[in-house]
């Protein structure tokens, strides 16, 4: 195995595309590589970065280091159901891997391009977090190469404050380079999915409430481009593995095959522009909204279909243009579910060229010392970067710190210090051991920088 | 840090009694201000320029000896702001003396004096903070210039010269970081009404601070490297630069 890093100066973003900046990477396979750039590192420190699938600043670190995971190691015990797995496998390939044997992973987020080790960073939650919580609590231990160089290998019963702080800690306890994780059994590689459209918020999230505890997944579209009575029209989906007798045709000859495909890409050209504008979202969120069934029940769709629809369409990220855009994602406690209402009548007041906004129930919190779930409710906001949105961002942090709610860190790139420090109560716990493993602040990024962490 | 919109956690002035500094710190203050520092050598001055800023809420104002005409000491202080505040993101020069030529001549001491106070200390000062910036690689340095630069007057020479220099150093700064994310903005505005000007003739196209600022601000977010105030200067100065020297020197004033 070549342990020498490879790489260079490149410039980094997220996948929103804001705020690009230098770094000097380095693409490294494992834990020997990680310790080579960890023990040369300058004043500016390291971060580690998987794909780049988090939407700000979290995976960059301006005029410093970034280690790119390539390790492709996956390992799963078929009676188990524990995969040992390198921090930059993909969930993508993960589940090439282990969907035709006939497990799933315990939770994945709208995109199937993420990598264990950002999973576990930003304890990633999916369509299933009311049920099975987030990814973190389904990671059985992990090996972290941390600042002295030293490779630990930690679990919930050894060292769980470190743990817990590198669970959700953004990568600024240490490299995670493996990870052993618990799957969830599937029969085939479909989904059974009941759909409910609504003509306003109100019985949108009612229908949520009342239905979701039937259903292991459960997430709505709502339409941020009309207000009045419509506002927060949508449609919810709620799904559950098939099984293989739910099947018909060539799905049920072979239930657990699995062949995601990419067929269309955005061109780079795009990106520079951008093709989304306010009435074309507008246009599609009608579409979207007329498309869907008023009620339908026991549709089968496939795994990417269901979970990760974007997908299908390399470099989406491109059709907001050079400016790029912010996924706005909040979280606010089930008695502030009013906020939800007030966020997206300040948000459609505004006008924004919006047209992909999700909205979830979050079920308990886990044990991330700086995770984002917490019961409630989450939604979600595309906006595209224009003149004036920051300070409808502020506001809209001001609404959700007002509700008891908090931002969610792997999406962030605009928020202020305070805004973390008043929303996340265990921030102190989580530098107390942060300054145990990495006093001199080894690892860094601009997110850490920007929010002081 | 720079936020997804752009906007600036930290803000520094050198010169942090400048009308036009600090109306360009007032012009650059968003929610996102986190940190803004008024570096200058009247430390109360200061201290009442920082209370009449208006901060947003988690924004901490912080208050600098700087000397211009100690260069010798810049390099601690620029190291002294960033142990405080953390990286730069914009950094705004706006030290200077105006003085008259009729002073100057009579005092030539004085000529030398107002030299570092315009340019040897800015220069010093400016030269820490970009390679700081570099080690970052982001930031934005506001240098402000004057249009008395472009051509110097005989009415106040001194002064124009010191501009010119000051303002052909940060061309070459500019061009030293291009290849880098640090970005240099020179401002160069005519005439401004303020205590520096007060009981001057007025030229033609005189301006206000604010409109300096705002100009300035616009110029920031375009990342666009020279910026007259009013626009209107960058054609007339365009104009008088390539008069024959026996018309410039009738032009009054």
């Amino acid at each position: 195995m070549n342990v020498v890093p490879s790489g260079g100066v490149e410039r980094l973003s997220g996948w929103g595309r804001t705020s690009p900046v230098w770094c000097s990477v380095s693409d490294v396979a494992g834990a020997e590589g990680v310790r080579s750039v960890v023990s040369a590192v300058g004043a500016r420190g390291v971060v580690a970065r998987g794909v780049g699938r988090s939407y700000g600043d979290a995976a960059q670190n301006s005029g410093g280091d970034v280690v790119r995971l390539t390790g492709d190691g996956i390992a799963l015990d078929p009676e188990s159901g524990v995969v040992r797995v390198d921090a930059g496998v993909t969930l993508d390939a993960l589940l090439r891997v282990v969907v035709p044997k006939g497990w799933f992973v315990p939770v994945t987020p709208g995109t199937r391009f993420v990598t264990v080790g950002g999973a576990i960073a930003a304890d990633v939650h999916g369509k299933n977090h009311h049920r099975d919580g987030s990814f973190g609590g389904s990671v059985r231990s992990m090996d972290v190469v941390l600042a002295s160089g030293e490779q630990v290998t930690v679990s919930p019963s050894s060292d769980a404050d470190l743990f817990w702080a590198t669970v959700g800690g953004m990568g600024l306890t240490g490299v995670i380079v493996a990870a052993s994780v618990q799957l969830i059994p599937v029969t085939s590689s479909r989904m059974l999915v009941s759909t409910r459209r609504f003509d306003g918020l109100d019985a949108l999230m009612a229908s949520m409430v009342e239905r979701d505890a039937a259903f292991r997944y459960s997430v709505a579209w709502v339409d941020a481009t009309v207000s009045g009575r419509r506002l927060g029209r949508g449609v919810v989906t709620w799904g559950e593995h098939a099984s293989p007798t739910d099947l018909s045709g060539r799905a049920a000859s072979d239930p657990l095959g699995y062949a995601p495909s990419q067929r269309i890409g955005v061109p780079g050209v795009v990106g520079s522009v951008g093709v989304v504008r306010r009435w074309n979202a507008a246009a599609f969120s009608e579409a979207w909204f007329r498309n869907a069934p008023v009620r339908r029940d026991g549709e089968v769709q496939s795994i990417p279909a269901f979970f990760h629809p974007l997908d299908g369409v390399a470099n989406w990220n491109r059709v907001y243009g050079r400016r790029g855009f912010v996924q706005y994602q909040f979280v606010v406690p089930d008695e502030s579910a009013d906020t939800v209402r007030a966020v997206l009548e300040r948000v459609v007041a505004s006008r924004p060229a919006d047209f992909l906004n999700v909205l979830k129930r979050f079920g308990p919190a886990g044990e991330g010392m700086l995770s984002f779930p917490m019961p409630g409710w989450t939604l979600t906001l595309d906006l595209p970067v224009v003149d004036g949105l920051n300070p409808l961002l502020h506001e809209l942090d001001d609404l959700v710190l007002g509700a008891g709610g908090r931002v969610y860190l792997a999406k962030d790139a605009q928020t202020t210090p305070s805004m973390i420090a008043a929303s996340y109560p265990r921030l102190n716990e989580w530098r107390t051991v942060r300054d145990r493993v990495d006093p001199n602040r080894v690892f860094h990024s601009d997110l850490a920088r920007r929010l002081e962490l | 840090m720079r936020t997804a919109t752009g906007d600036t956690q930290t803000i520094v002035l050198f010169g942090g009694t400048s009308e036009i500094g600090l109306a360009i710190v007032t012009a650059l203050i968003t929610p996102t201000t986190r940190h803004i520092v008024l570096a200058g050598r009247n430390l109360d001055a200061c201290t009442g320029a920082a209370a009449a800023l208006n901060t947003p809420k988690g924004c901490h104002t912080h208050v600098v000896e700087w000397d211009a005409t100690a260069p010798h000491a810049h390099q601690d202080c620029v190291n002294t702001i960033v142990d405080l505040i953390g990286d730069l993101d914009v950094v705004i020069m706006a030290a200077g003396v105006l003085g008259t030529q009729e002073h100057f001549d009579a005092h030539p001491a004085d000529a030398g004096d107002a030299v570092i106070a315009n340019m040897a200390g800015p220069i010093a000062t400016l030269t820490a903070v970009a390679q700081q910036m570099r080690a970052q690689q982001h930031g934005h340095l506001v240098v402000l210039s004057s249009v008395a630069g472009i051509r110097v007057r005989a009415a106040n020479h001194v002064y124009g010269a010191t501009k010119a220099g000051l303002d052909a150093y940060a061309q070459g700064l500019a061009d030293h970081l291009a290849a880098t994310d640090v970005h240099v903005t020179i401002v160069r505005p005519g005439f401004v009404h303020g205590r520096m000007t007060a009981g001057r003739p007025t030229a033609p196209f005189a301006t206000t601070p604010d409109n300096v600022a705002a100009d300035t601000v616009k110029a920031i977010h375009k990342q666009q490297r020279i910026v007259h105030s009013p626009g209107i200067l960058r054609w007339v100065f365009l104009a008088l630069r390539h008069l024959p020297v026996a018309l410039w020197r009738r032009i009054p004033g």
